[in-house]
């Protein structure tokens, strides 16, 4: 398999990074097995509860609060982490985030640090950077150890491994951990995980994780997992650097209360989630003694000024759009070229990149509706692709190349015919007439040149009937007419 | 009872046959049917690839035509969809308070076909004959924009000598998606083998919904893959009758 490539710059479009995922039928089977299993979880713990609709316009509610001010709540955080001890820092963008955790570390001499799985790291491609300075980073989650030994990216953000299989966890395991008789019995798996992971945990004393929440009335962090992975590397090291985007921040330590229901019922189909850690600044004596938070706002305050957009923003990152959408089922999360898959990605990663890059993502969609449906913060999805599919062809309609690209020719001259019923019955008629030589005895089209071909590579097309609606409502009327 | 048929663009060049049907069906049920000509389309697919413009001047032509009518039914659940959910965001940004007010007069007035009969008409037994086993496809619009809930089902189980059959994920995506079919050709095409895969599993005669869009999309594919059921608009199958049956292709 080619290796996949997650960042929008140098990844190809879509269509075409969709196109080894679709011959790969080992990693289709992964992929619609482990998103069937999720949802079907998913949906029964949904069912149980009687207030789940109520729950998710709470979570939205309150996601929306946030965003309307966020600079209040952010304020706040940074005072009250402060306070307890903790430096906050703030990135503009991805170089600056990734500038201040190299000085950070290298004020702490680290040749290594231990990650607990954090988006934004992927986000700001913070590991290959720590590794051009010299620092090793090493993931701690177990799906993410199972990537970085195979030298692959995660194609989900709750399950990043979802892709890969047991037996194919076993020999990435056997190959680079050197057990050459490992099983891919799951326990057996797990205890080679679990030693690899002790020696970095009880040695490298630096720590980075990200966060599912900022809480501004206590200036405190929290990460929940499933592991305890995130535990270790939030209680052993010396120094723990948080990073996280600025929207992560909620109001007050109760609103974790609906947060968290619906953050674990929507990501992995569990009424809670395993591990719950909270960690408000250092504490003498026990866990990490120096504590660094850095805010990154990496195109987010743009997002921000965008009414439609801004519901972006509400995402808490619980990947229920990506299994339930019948488009990332069919690719997983590599075709999307992208750190943030599935339909959050599509409309997420071309505003954080500001649309310079990722223009095929908004397509990657058939407006079903069904991420709309499951988001426990209730982001119309569709809506925002719609939105930025806008923005795309305003961006592009103005090039030269455009002027003879049959999409935009096509959408130029179906907006003048639809303009006049006269015009639209001519072009009925030219249709009728032009598709008759590609209409078979059968009275279907087998095959349809130039951009219709995309169309007939697996389809057929009816060929257009002898009268139109319209025709025959006329000529019913004038047969009416008659005595 | 008067309604005017918004028959859609395809509809009407492609598939005449469910806006006959409509016709049909309607007259049965005492409905005085009115066709405006001058109708064309909806803007769904200028809208939906990104052509905010373009659709918008369809929107107002769209209002426009009819402002004065006193019920528009439309055999397109994805077209209502456009209209419900698209019209208010296209007016107010591109339009002006004049075309907002017409729109919010007007909107009360279109109804999907089956929300016609159910709701409007309050019939759910249309007096239909149809002695074959059929599966239902919920279009994603009808399914999740505009929340057609079991308004199909009780149409078709009143159907004389319809068989029913339960089809498996009736709440996923076939795969068309418009314009998507070809910019994402590829991706489309798996989604539809998925789609297939359950649908011929129900071992129907016919597959039917209330969107020719999902239906050519299937239906095409049935085609190229010699499989022994066929599409079918259940307008069709709601109009045809022991003395005038369904005219099936």
């Amino acid at each position: 398999m080619i290796h996949p490539v997650l960042d929008p710059k140098l990844a190809p479009p879509f269509p075409k990074a969709a196109l080894p995922v679709l011959r790969n039928p080992q990693l289709r089977k992964n992929v619609a097995h482990a998103t069937d299993v999720i949802t079907s979880k998913r949906g029964r713990l949904v069912a149980e509860k009687d207030d789940w609709q109520a729950l998710r316009d709470a979570a939205s509610a309150l996601r929306a609060h946030v965003l309307e001010n966020l600079g209040t709540y952010l304020e706040q955080f940074e005072e009250r982490c402060t306070a307890a001890g903790g430096v906050v820092h703030w990135a503009a963008d991805a170089a600056e985030a990734r500038e201040i955790i190299l000085n950070i570390l290298r004020d702490e001499n680290a040749s290594e640090v231990i990650k607990i799985k954090t988006m934004t790291s992927a986000e700001i491609q913070l590991n290959p950077f720590l590794a051009q300075n010299g620092i090793e980073p090493h993931e701690t989650d177990l799906a993410e150890i199972i990537l970085q030994l195979g030298k692959d990216e995660p194609s989900h953000i709750v399950v990043p491994a979802l892709h890969v299989n047991r037996s194919q966890v076993r020999d990435i395991f056997a190959r680079t951990m050197h057990l050459p008789d490992l099983s891919d019995n799951p326990q057996e798996l797990t205890a080679a995980a679990r030693t690899y992971l002790r020696k970095k945990f009880l040695t490298v004393p630096t720590a980075i994780s990200g966060a599912n929440f900022l809480i501004a009335e206590t200036g405190g962090v929290s990460v929940v997992e499933s592991e305890g992975n995130g535990r270790m590397c939030l209680t052993l090291p010396r120094t723990m650097i948080t990073l996280a985007g600025i929207e992560k921040v909620i109001p007050r330590y109760r609103d974790l209360e609906i947060m968290l229901q619906v953050l674990a019922r929507s990501a992995t189909g569990e009424r809670m989630n395993p591990y719950t850690s909270l960690w408000t600044g250092v504490t003498k004596g026990d866990g990490p003694q120096r504590f660094h938070v850095v805010l990154l706002d990496n195109g987010r305050s743009d997002i921000l000024q965008r009414e439609r957009e801004r519901q972006t923003l509400k995402c808490i990152r619980c990947a229920a759009c990506m299994n339930a959408c019948p488009v990332y089922r069919q690719t997983g999360g590599h075709a999307y070229g992208s750190v943030y898959p599935g339909p959050i990605g599509a409309i997420l990663t071309p505003q954080l990149m500001k649309m310079e890059y990722a223009q095929s993502l908004p397509y990657a969609s058939s407006l079903c509706g069904a991420c709309y449906e499951v988001c426990p913060v209730k982001i119309n999805i569709p809506e925002v692709l719609i939105d930025l599919r806008a923005k795309v062809t305003d961006q592009e309609r103005n090039e030269e190349r455009r002027f003879f690209d049959p999409l935009y020719l096509g959408m130029r001259m179906a907006n003048k015919v639809f303009a006049s019923a006269g015009r639209f019955q001519a072009a009925q008629r030219m249709m009728r007439i032009g598709l008759k030589p590609l209409t078979g005895k059968d009275g279907w089209i087998r095959s349809l040149p130039a951009y219709g071909a995309r169309w007939t590579m697996t389809r057929d097309l009816r060929g257009v009937p002898q009268q139109s609606f319209r025709e025959w409502w006329t000529s019913r009327a004038n047969g009416k007419a008659k005595p | 009872m008067r309604a005017s048929l918004f028959i859609t663009c395809y509809n009407d060049t492609l598939f005449p046959e469910t806006g006959r049907a409509v016709v049909t069906l309607l007259e049965r049920l005492g409905v005085e049917v009115e066709f405006r000509p001058a109708q064309t389309c909806c803007g769904q697919m200028h809208a939906n690839t990104g052509f905010r413009g373009e659709a918008f001047s369809l929107a107002k032509q769209f209002v426009r035509l009819y402002a004065d009518a006193k019920a528009v039914v439309i055999p397109s659940s994805s077209c209502v969809a456009m209209i419900r959910d698209q019209y208010p965001a296209l007016i107010d940004e591109l339009g002006n308070q004049d075309l907002r007010r017409d729109f919010d007069a007007l909107l009360p007035r279109v109804h999907e076909f089956s929300e016609f009969v159910v709701d409007v008409l309050q019939v759910e037994n249309v007096g239909a004959y149809f002695p074959h086993r059929v599966t239902y496809h919920a279009s994603c619009h009808g399914l999740r924009a505009l929340e057609l809930g079991d308004r199909p089902f009780r149409l078709l189980k009143n159907v004389e000598g319809l068989d029913l059959a339960p089809l498996d994920h009736l709440d996923r995506c076939c795969g068309f998606g418009g314009t998507f079919s070809v910019k994402n050709a590829e991706v489309s095409s798996a989604m539809m083998t998925a789609k297939l895969q359950d649908v011929l599993a129900t071992r129907a005669e016919f597959c039917t919904a209330l969107d020719n869009s999902c239906l050519m999309h299937l239906g095409g594919a049935m085609h190229r893959e010699f499989a022994a059921m066929r599409t079918i608009h259940m307008a069709q199958i709601l109009a045809s009758t022991r003395e005038h049956p369904a005219e099936v292709l």
